[in-house]
């Protein structure tokens, strides 16, 4: 029953090590270190749907589990749940986070913005990672206008 | 009633699968960047350690446990305190030496190798060498203001028979 708290520390001393390794510092450089952290979320993100019990798969439209993933997976993984939602009805879904935790230590405002991005990769492929295991495609990204709010950009992919 | 219920237990078992899961990715990746075992477990403890100078801070604010009088006292904390808290196991502690400055902590479930087999070509691998990091950080931040700087050190914590036993790990300390 490992504590909430040590997946966050790890998450910030992973994404430290990750970027003191990258030899290459140029925005090619950063984008691999960046891919790294989306492949590595979304391996934990396919586990973590891969474990939900059978019931809970057999869920009736789109918009449940994208739901699912603003209540359920979210509450699971840090403790609140999504603070909005909102999609265009054609595959596209804007999930908010006014104060999300990754983010919630560094300075709010507009400080550190340029940062911001490092510590959203991983979640990014947690959230593609866990629709993959529940049967959808789907391209994640995030945006921050200001910290430590921030906006994961779902677009599903149609087959 | 019984669907809140059930969505509760979901999302605390996903909760604490998270940090088992994410470390078996940190690790895969780490044998991918470096080349052999050694530098992985010298990685995974530099991290370790990077996470145990802040990790100790958080368990102070959390935990209301004053100064520790003596090394005892530290192991107890450790293996029914801390570790309770952030792993939800409590370690035995054996092995005491007989200046009583070292000490070894048997875990009997470690929760990080949940679900994970290590493949064959990786047998110098200490998978839990996080462990050590944390515990070296953590307590080499608390050591005695009252000591001079080579009073005390936690010279090394180290795991031996991970297979066998869980995890040992011993802190040595050296009074002037």
């Amino acid at each position: 029953m490992a504590d909430a708290a040590l997946f966050e520390f790890l998450h910030t001393e992973m994404v430290a090590e990750l970027w003191a390794h990258d030899p290459d510092p140029s925005p090619g450089g950063q984008k691999t270190s960046l891919s790294v952290l989306k492949g590595m979320g979304f391996r934990v993100g396919q586990a973590l749907g891969e474990r939900l019990p059978r019931e809970t798969l057999a869920f009736r439209e789109e918009l449940d589990i994208l739901k699912f993933l603003c209540k359920d997976l979210w509450v699971a993984v840090f403790q609140k749940q999504m603070d909005s939602l909102r999609t265009n009805h054609q595959g596209t879904y804007v999930l908010q986070d006014n104060s999300f935790p990754l983010l919630v230590r560094m300075a709010s405002g507009l400080q550190y913005l340029e940062e911001a991005p490092k510590f959203l990769a991983f979640t990014c492929g947690l959230l593609r990672g866990t629709l993959s295991t529940l049967g959808i495609k789907s391209l994640v990204t995030a945006s921050v206008a200001a910290l430590p709010a921030c906006k994961f950009q779902v677009v599903i992919q149609k087959a | 009633m019984s669907r809140q219920a059930s969505r509760g237990t979901e999302s605390k078992k996903m909760s604490s699968e998270l940090f088992t899961l994410t470390y078996g990715a940190l690790v895969t990746q780490l044998c991918k960047d470096y080349e052999n075992d050694e530098d992985v477990n010298k990685q995974l403890d530099k991290m370790g350690y990077n996470i145990g100078v802040r990790l100790i801070e958080d368990f102070l604010a959390r935990s209301n446990v004053g100064r520790c009088h003596d090394f005892r006292e530290t192991a107890d904390v450790i293996a029914k305190v801390a570790f309770k808290m952030y792993l939800g196991i409590t370690p035995s502690i054996t092995n005491w030496s007989p200046a009583g400055d070292e000490f070894s902590l048997i875990l009997e479930n470690n929760p990080l190798v949940d679900f994970v087999e290590l493949p064959d070509n990786h047998s110098s691998l200490i998978y839990s060498n996080l462990l050590c990091g944390v515990l070296r950080g953590a307590l080499e931040m608390k050591r005695s203001p009252d000591l001079g700087p080579g009073d005390m050190e936690v010279l090394g914590v180290s795991i031996r028979k991970e297979e066998a036993e869980g995890m040992c790990g011993s802190g040595e300390e050296r009074r002037g």
